[in-house]
Order: structure tokens, then sequence, then C-alpha cells
């Protein structure tokens, strides 16, 4: 089974700070991690091979340094690693992002790709089904359980909003998965011993054989016009007293603006 | 890099490095330097005192591209049903819908997937001028192969310029597909849509960076302009039990799919998760203590007639199970009321809820940074005060 895991290296958005004076990020000294869905990724893509044999490949498309996250899916216990980086790449929205992608999954070959549900930074989860559609392959989304995988057929439980799907799929096919499908494992020592080896294949936008109209800012259909602050909570009140005086006062100030 | 630095003419002012939103400008060597986390904003453009920094290899948009943008002209939202039946979200995009369409001056047309022609008038009622159904029972299931490519089809027919769906499970699994189809730009998950005056553009705002900031998105150069749109962000529009319209049945043929759906499973919980449809959300987090505690909140939330929510605190204790999980790991919800007890109030938490019209915080400790988002804060100890306040609602719904 060749299995691909797509992986984003993202800030910790729990450490990102705004400037208050400027309303921009504030990223010095803000650690990058591997996207918190697609560790859930690995671990799935890890499980199938040590099921059913094959390789897991780990594929991101970023900066050079992205190859940091790319070292630590190894020491997971991921087989190979490409790194796509191009300054043709930058700028790149979901579209662009989801073509370059498919592009050298292509190349790649694969029978299962896997995502995560959405990437912490953008929150878009666009990405996933993007990508499934410019390879011309089926997706599921939100992957709660594998339930079964064949040579030519799997089957899942999708998480909707009042329980769950069971989907069957031919492959190929990507599944974007969601933090309840399993617990990611930790990197073992061996895992980071290989790591630290391990060759991390780069590939640019002529390996992958791209339109060069499709990559980057010049592919990208949507533009970021301007970032500003989130609006904040006009006021709040306090409620003092006895829980008892507390709960009377809530509940009067609920009527009065008609949430009772 | 999409900008950059002409290095002759770079005094090194560093007036653009405070205006990048993106912390994506340094100063190299005595220059600005663009480095990797350059988000192609171009905000640093108009900054520059000495106009050092240009975009590279900017767009064009010729006479050509913009003849042909013009042939898209309406408003299309995609109706989402369950069971036959049309989902809430879908009476919100027919309100935003028709909002653009009145400011655009041209109509709104809705499409509605494995529902009837009474749900179809529903519609009209509601605000669409024209309904496109497909009642072929094959779409009475959610599918993203055959939805995607319906969808796909009926765009490239009536090219509309705007394309809204809601930001549900179902929509942001198949709409991206509809998006690379048809190579045009998608917004996930606005909470704003509004029309640019002069270009009469959408422009398409939506949180980004776990809720840290907001961003407005445009899609100048390609249609339709698509997005996903929040559950309970958008305001209804009016009901109009007289309003007439256009109902067009279409049937499709040659579309096959390589998934299939065998079943679903409802997930047996004795109060709702549905969290994206629940005017009230009562959630607990590891001030609750345990499954008891989730008792007490679920009381609390049958009272008041709400669903019970979630801290990943919580779920990660096994005390709740992960469909009530709220926040960037979970969901994103929008009631009128959120209660949180025993949340402490992370960011993580926070980005899924601070957009709640009305929030009350229970907690016991005073510096709690939930306290920052709320609207009503109580400082105590949340067994004492929950089932009080369930008491009391009670006497005052006469339950
Ligand atoms: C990548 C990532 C993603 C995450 N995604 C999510 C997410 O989607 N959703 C989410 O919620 N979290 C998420 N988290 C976790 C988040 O950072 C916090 O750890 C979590 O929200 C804390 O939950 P809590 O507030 O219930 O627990 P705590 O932080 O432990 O807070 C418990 C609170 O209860 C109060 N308390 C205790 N006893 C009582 C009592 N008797 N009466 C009143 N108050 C009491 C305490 O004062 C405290 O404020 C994520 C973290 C990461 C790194
Ligand atoms: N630059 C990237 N390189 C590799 N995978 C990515 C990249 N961006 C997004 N993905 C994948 O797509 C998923 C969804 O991302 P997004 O659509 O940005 O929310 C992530 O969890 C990753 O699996």
């Amino acid at each position: 089974m060749n299995i691909i895991v797509c992986i984003k290296q993202v800030p910790d958005t729990a450490e990102i700070r705004i400037n208050p004076e400027t309303n921009t990020l504030m990223r010095e000294g803000v650690p990058s991690i591997i996207n918190p869905f697609d560790l859930h990724a690995i671990e799935a893509g890890i499980k199938i091979r040590e099921q059913l044999g094959g390789k897991v490949t780990v594929l991101t498309m970023g900066p050079p340094q992205a190859e940091t996250s790319l070292r630590e899916a190894i020491s997971m216990g991921a087989d190979e690693a490409v790194l796509l980086s191009d300054r043709a790449f930058a700028g790149s929205d979901t579209w662009a992002t989801s073509y370059t992608l498919a592009k050298a999954i292509k190349k790649l070959g694969a029978d299962i790709i896997f995502c995560g549900k959405q990437a912490i930074d953008g929150d878009t989860a666009q990405v996933g089904p993007e990508t499934a559609e410019f390879l011309d392959v089926p997706h599921i989304s939100y992957i709660r359980k594998i339930a079964e995988v064949k040579d030519n057929y799997l089957r899942v439980e999708r998480l909707m909003d009042e329980g769950y799907d069971i989907v069957e799929s031919s492959l190929p096919v990507l599944l974007t998965v969601v933090r309840e499908l399993n617990q990611p494992r930790l990197p073992s020592l061996k895992g980071k011993m290989s790591a630290k080896k391990a060759e991390i294949r780069k590939m640019g936008m002529a390996d992958i054989g791209a339109d060069e109209n499709s990559l980057g800012l010049k592919g990208s259909p949507t533009q970021v016009k301007n970032i500003f602050a989130p609006e904040v909570k006009a006021e709040r009140k306090m409620i003092e007293g006895t829980p008892e005086e507390q709960v009377d006062n809530l509940i009067k100030e609920l009527k009065e603006i008609k949430c009772v | 890099m999409p900008v950059i630095v002409n290095n002759e003419k770079c005094t090194g002012c560093e007036t653009c490095l405070s205006s990048c939103p993106f912390d994506a400008i340094v100063l190299k060597d005595g220059k600005a330097y663009i480095n990797e986390y350059c988000n192609a904003c171009m905000t640093c453009l108009s900054v520059c005192p000495e106009g050092a920094i240009t975009e590279t290899g900017a767009r064009t948009q010729g006479a050509e591209l913009k003849q042909k943008l013009e042939e898209y002209k309406d408003v299309l939202i995609f109706a989402e049903q369950k069971d036959g039946r049309v989902v809430s979200v879908s009476f919100e995009l027919l309100g935003a819908g028709k909002r653009l369409a009145d400011e655009l001056g041209t109509k709104l047309m809705a499409v509605l997937l494995g529902a009837g022609e009474p749900e179809a008038r529903e519609l009209i009622k509601w605000g669409a001028d024209k309904v496109i159904v497909c009642s072929d029972p094959e779409l009475e299931k959610f599918n993203d192969d055959v939805y995607s490519e319906v969808l796909s089809r009926i765009i490239n027919e009536q090219k509309p310029t705007i394309v809204l769906a809601g930001a549900t499970p179902i929509g942001r699994s198949f709409i991206p597909r509809v998006a690379a189809k048809l190579r045009t730009g998608l917004t996930a998950d606005c909470t704003s849509l509004e029309i640019d005056k002069e270009t009469k553009h959408l422009l398409q705002v939506r949180p980004a960076f776990g809720g840290n900031i907001m961003a407005t998105i445009l899609c100048p150069d390609y249609r339709p302009q698509m997005a996903t749109v929040r559950p309970r962000v958008m305001k209804r529009g009016e009901y109009n039990a007289g309003r007439t319209g256009e109902i067009v049945s279409v049937n499709f043929e040659n579309i096959k799919s390589r998934t299939k759906v065998i079943e679903f499973i409802k997930e047996v919980s004795e109060v709702s998760v549905n969290l994206h449809e629940a005017d009230i959300i009562v959630a607990g987090g590891r001030g609750i203590g345990g499954e008891k505690g989730y008792k007490m909140l679920s009381e609390l939330a049958e009272a008041m007639g709400g669903a019970v929510g979630a801290s990943r605190a919580a779920v990660d204790e096994g005390w709740i199970p992960y469909s009530h999980q709220v926040g960037q790991t979970g969901k994103t919800v929008n009631p009128k009321i959120y209660v949180a007890c025993g949340i402490s109030g992370a960011v993580q938490h926070l980005v899924g809820m601070q957009s709640s019209d009305v929030i009350i915080a229970i907690n016991k400790n005073t510096e709690a940074p939930i306290f920052n988002v709320a609207t009503y804060g109580i400082v105590g100890d949340l067994f004492e005060i929950v089932p009080l306040l369930t008491r009391k609602i009670r006497e005052v719904k006469n339950l």
C-alpha cells in the first residue's frame, strides 16, 4: 500500500499574540509545530502500513525550514519525506496549494492520501477535498475510524453532526481525519535516529511538471485584501453576591434582554 | 515571494516592518527583507515612503477577462436539506443572498438537491426568485462525488457571480471540490459578506489564525466568487407567504459515485449534540469534575432548552463524547446563549464560541480568561450555582 500523508507546518496558534498597537501578528518566539490534525493522519498511515505493508511518505509544501516537520514525521515512523519548495509556490491560496500537492502526488503515486481535517492557521479545511478533485479521486472527510482496508476497497466512519456515516470507497481515495481517529504515537528513539539520517527529497516546479500560471500568487484566485483585529465584546457585567443573589440577578438580566 | 523590495530604493527606515500583519518583513543588511511568512496581503506596498516595495508578476486583468467576468450575474445559494427538509442555514443564506442580489440588482437563485417542490416553494417564500430542484432519490443522501458534479454543472449553466453555501460538515466537504472543478476561489467559514461599492466585488470576511485575526478576502479575477458561510451569523430574510417565483426541475444522468454511504448511525445521547443548530449551549470544562457534573449540566441544558457543549479537557477526561467539543479542534458554534461552566477560556476554546450573542461564564477563579469574553460573569462554585440556576429557570418557565 502506497500511502501519502500531507502535513503542514504551522505556528502554534496557542502562542500567537497580537500587537495591540499595530493589530499585527507577533511571531517572535512562536514555535512551529506539525498541524495537530496531521499528526493523526500520520498515525493512521503508519497503522495501515503496519497491517498491510507498503510505505508511508509524508509530503509538505512550504519554506525550507518545513524540513524539521518532515523529520519529526519520520521519527514517528514515516518511511520517506518530500519537501515541495520553490519560490514560485509562494503566496498560494487553497486552490494553488491543492493544485501543487496534487501534481506532486501524481508524480509519487498513492493508493491512500491522508490530510488533516483542517490546518490551524488558515482553518479552511479546503485543501483535502480540492486536492482530491485535482487528482480525480474520491474523498471522504472527517474520518473518525478506519474499519477495513483491502487492496481496492476501504470502509470508514465519517463524523457528521448528530452521529456518523459508514462510507465505503474504491482506491485510490483521499481521507481527511479528525482527532477522534487515534492517538498519535510519540517518536521512538530508533525513529529519532533515522530522522537524523533521513534524506529529504526536494521537489520544485519543474520536478512536478506544474503550469507556472497555476502556482503561487499568480495561480491563486483569492487575495487577502486586509487584516484586522476581531471585535472585542463590549462590556462585561460581573454579577456579585451570594450564589442565590447571583442566580437571581442573572435571571433578571436575561429577562431584560429577553433571553429567558 | 509575491512581493519584492527594491534594494536601491529601500532606505532601511523600517516603516514597513510594523505594518506587516504577518510579521513577515525583517531588516537584513540594513534593507527590508520579505520572508516566507508573507501572505501576499500587499499592505506594505502603500506604506513604503520610497515606493520600494512592489508586487512581482502582477496579475493581469485584460479586457478579455473582464468581459468573461461580466457574463456572470446572479447570486446562487446551495440550499442544504436533511431527510428532505431544508436546514436552517439555508434560510440564512437566502437572507444574505437576497441582500447581495438587491445590491447588485440581480436575481437570487437557490439549488435544492434531493428534495421536492414543496420545499422549493418555501425557498421562494424566503426570498429566492428561482429554484433549481433535482428530486432524484439518488440525491437524498449527501454524496461528495454526485453533489459536486451536479452543482458544478448547474453553476456552469447559470453563471452566477456569487455562490454561497453553509459552512456545515456537508458544505465544507463538497464545495471545495466544486471550486476546484470551476477553477475559482473559495473562502471558508465567512462571518460577513459585503459588496465593494466601487468594484462590485464580494468582500468576504473570515477569522484566521485561530480567531486571532480577521481577514477580508477577495476573488477579483475569477467567477463565481464562492464562500461557505458560518451558520447562525447571517440574518434570515423576510418570509412572505404570497411570494412567487420560478421552479425548474432538472435531471442528471451519467453521474457515478466512487463512494457509497452504507448507513447513518445516530449517536445516542441523552441531550442533543447538534451544536450548530442550538440556540442555547451549556458547556462544561475540567471544572465539572466528572460524569456527575455532566449530568448536572444536562439538566440545566434541558431546563433552558439547549444542548450540551464541552471543552477539550472535559472530552479528554472521557466525561463527555468528542461530538460535544467546542473549539479549534472541535465545533465552531454560534448560539444566542453560551453558558461556560468550569472552563478557563483557552484561546483554542474561545475561537469556537466567542461569537455567541450572550456568554455567561461561571468559574471560581476571578482571573480565568473566559471572563474576558463574557457578557455576564459569575465568580463562584459551579456545583452551587448550576443546580440553583436550573431550579430557578424551571420556576420561571413553570416546568
Ligand atoms: C492544538 C490544540 C487544539 C486545541 N483545541 C481545543 C478545542 O477545540 N477546544 C477546547 O476546549 N480546547 C482545545 N485545546 C485545549 C485548550 O488549550 C485548553 O487546554 C482547554 O480548553 C482547557 O479546558 P478547560 O477550560 O475545561 O480546563 P482548565 O483549563 O483546566 O480549566 C478549568 C476551569 O474550571 C474552573 N473550575 C474548577 N472547578 C470549579 C468549580 N467547582 N466551580 C467553578 N469553576 C471551577 C477553574 O478555575 C478553571 O478555570 C486545544 C489545545 C491545542 C494545543
Ligand atoms: N502546504 C501544505 N503542505 C502539505 N499539506 C497541506 C498544506 N496545506 C494544507 N495541507 C493539508 O490539508 C489539510 C487541510 O488544510 P487547510 O485546508 O489549509 O485547512 C491539512 O491538515 C494538511 O493535511
